[in-house]
């Protein structure tokens, strides 16, 4: 039997930003969705699920009461049990201080799991970093970037990843941890059957006290960066716009491409 | 406040699969000696980790770009990467000699390791920096995208060393030729407790160089999610080609499987900073854009005259690159 620890995120939805007229993000009425390649995350350990169907997977999530709407979901899925990561106190953690927090509560809630299974970006920090972090804490080794599952046991996993010049097919000792980059296969859909027992299911809460961290250890407080200023990144250019006939456009395609020194005039 | 006990800036120098410093370690090199200027002209040194008797190969190299110290772990277990031993080393040695600030390029490897060896070092690091300055605390001010590049963070680190990660061709390398008489400092590879869990077991190249195309082209062609199928692709290398340009695309075009993965710029992709960057029948989403838009002159061609690329093209035109650009290749041939 193979135990999952999969952590996901919810996250605004960034292609739905709206901004104040002192260009600070909007936070009310925006849109929360779990995190993109949480959803890949959660796809690559459900398919372990399906090939060993005693396999059982605990989701985590730090964040708002709100986010329980989201375990709801993923448990809909098919994952077996959710975790609520939340306390006032873990506010305005950075990527160490969140990745000790959800270190600790897996130590907490299965302490012996086998694989724990991230998405490899979130899409509101974008730093990649909090899955490096937790297979820290805990003392585990980590694959990112992992694209495939190729094989599993319960000793060790074999995996895909996607470099930048080409695939690494990597085995991995379990326990361990991926950062799912993108799985090839569709997005399940939840059945009926799964919405139902994922409504009846109890989502425990886990607060500070309850993974034995010191206030000085998480949120603002156990975070070594802090963001100085935040501002909106304006377009730097303007242009200028041409609405013309094919042949005219490209007349001034050519126009433009040899001014520039791009092409010599035919 | 900056602490005495931490001095210097330390730099670490991956090596590609084929043995190459990666151009990142030049970029932030450059953007290191900048900072070091304003920091009091503090040692700016690289970290690098090869197979043993290799040293002597990137000695000169060091010593052209002018590096003041290099530290180095020469093992056989160190030819290739493996988290485990790299971020226990590089963990040692800015224990050791306490930098200010460690820099990483944000290739895979990078991000692979820096979020390790800063978990070990108890410090912050801010990921993907599109700016790095010192300001008048003489602290480490790293600005990164975040919610897909709208918004901009400019971070500081309470711990030490202050770490960052920049992604290739952020920075531009300005400086050529400055000689140093560099000092090489031979560290010892102790990986005593270290369990290496994880093994390459094979390698499939995908794209011939690891130096893409992309990184070095001063003109690229982008195409985007309204090229709709493989047809749209073959004119957009066409087209490319025409003109001399290297193809690119979006991720949406990627995610339909018109174009690999390795040319996809953006946030999840690569970032480029050509010449002239013509986008054709890209919408221009922040991810996108934030990959693309520090190129010199950006042509943008969309049917839809609302699309956000217009507002960071310098030239737009708005209609239908399966018109125009058979067009263009007409009036080429």
């Amino acid at each position: 039997m193979i135990k999952i620890a999969l952590c996901i995120k919810q996250v605004p939805d960034t292609t739905d930003i709206k901004w104040t007229e002192h260009n600070t993000i909007q936070r009310e009425g925006v849109e929360s969705v779990i995190n993109p390649y949480d959803v890949y995350a959660t796809e690559f350990a459900l398919k372990i699920k399906s090939q060993a169907p005693d396999t059982y997977i605990t989701v985590f999530t730090m964040g708002p009461e709100q986010a329980k709407d989201m375990l709801r979901k993923v448990l809909a899925l098919g994952c077996d049990d959710a975790v609520l990561i939340s306390d006032k106190k873990f506010a305005g953690s950075d990527t160490w201080a969140t990745g000790l927090t959800i270190s600790k509560s897996i130590e907490k809630i299965m302490p012996d799991f086998d694989l724990v299974v991230c998405g490899q970006f979130a899409t509101d920090g974008d730093t990649a970093q909090t899955g490096v972090i937790i297979a820290n804490f805990l003392n585990i080794p980590h694959v990112t970037f992992v694209k495939e599952l190729t094989e599993f046991s319960e000793k060790a996993l074999i995996v895909t990843r996607q470099m930048e010049d080409g695939i690494e097919k990597v085995r991995v000792n379990l326990p361990a941890l991926v950062c799912i980059m993108k799985s090839d296969f569709e997005p399940k859909r939840a059945l009926i059957n799964g919405i139902i027992e994922a409504d009846r299911k109890e989502i425990k809460t886990l607060t500070i006290n309850d993974i034995g961290l010191k206030p000085e250890q998480t949120g603002i407080k156990g975070s070594p960066t802090f963001v100085k200023r935040a501002f909106r990144n304006l377009p730097s250019h303007n242009a200028q716009k041409y609405f013309l006939d094919p042949t005219e456009s490209a007349k001034l395609l050519e126009e433009k491409l040899t001014s520039l020194g791009v092409i010599k005039n035919a | 406040m900056p602490n005495q006990e931490y001095s210097g800036i330390l730099i670490y120098a991956q090596l590609t699969r084929e043995h190459y410093i990666h151009t990142v370690f030049y970029e932030l090199l450059d953007k290191a000696k900048e900072l070091s200027k304003k920091l009091g002209g503090v040692d700016v040194s690289a970290v690098v980790m090869l197979k043993k008797g290799l040293i002597e190969k990137y000695k000169e190299s060091f010593q052209n770009m002018g590096v003041n110290k290099v530290f180095y772990f020469e093992d056989d277990v160190l030819d290739e990467y493996s988290a485990e031993y790299y971020s226990k080393l590089l963990t040692q040695l800015a224990q050791k000699i306490t930098p200010e600030i460690l820099l990483i390029g944000a290739t895979n490897q990078g991000r692979d390791l820096a979020p390790k060896v800063a978990a070990k070092l108890h410090t912050g690091l801010t990921a993907d920096c599109t700016e790095l300055d010192i300001n008048d605390d003489g602290q480490l001010a790293a600005t990164s995208p975040t919610f897909g590049g709208q918004l901009m963070a400019t971070i500081l680190c309470k711990n030490y060393p202050q770490m960052a990660t920049v992604r290739p061709n952020v920075f531009k390398v300005r400086t050529t030729d400055s000689y140093t008489d560099t000092e090489f400092i031979c560290c010892p590879t102790d990986l005593a407790g270290i369990e290496k869990n994880t093994q390459l077991i094979e390698f499939t190249k995908t794209i011939e160089n690891t130096i893409n195309d992309l990184d070095t082209a001063e003109i690229i062609v982008a195409g985007g999610k309204g090229l709709k199928n493989e047809k749209g692709f073959e004119l957009l290398n066409e087209f490319a080609k025409s003109i001399g340009a290297t193809t690119a695309a979006s991720r949406s075009a990627v995610e339909m499987g018109l174009a690999p993965q390795s040319i996809q710029i953006g946030q999840t992709g690569k970032t480029v900073r050509p010449k002239v960057y013509i986008a054709c029948a890209i919408s221009g989403a922040v991810q996108h854009t934030v990959g693309m838009s520090g190129s010199e002159y950006i042509i943008a061609i969309n049917t839809d005259k609302d699309a956000p690329i217009f507002d960071i093209a310098d030239t737009g035109i708005v209609g239908d690159f399966f018109e125009i650009i058979p067009e263009f290749l007409k009036n080429r041939h």
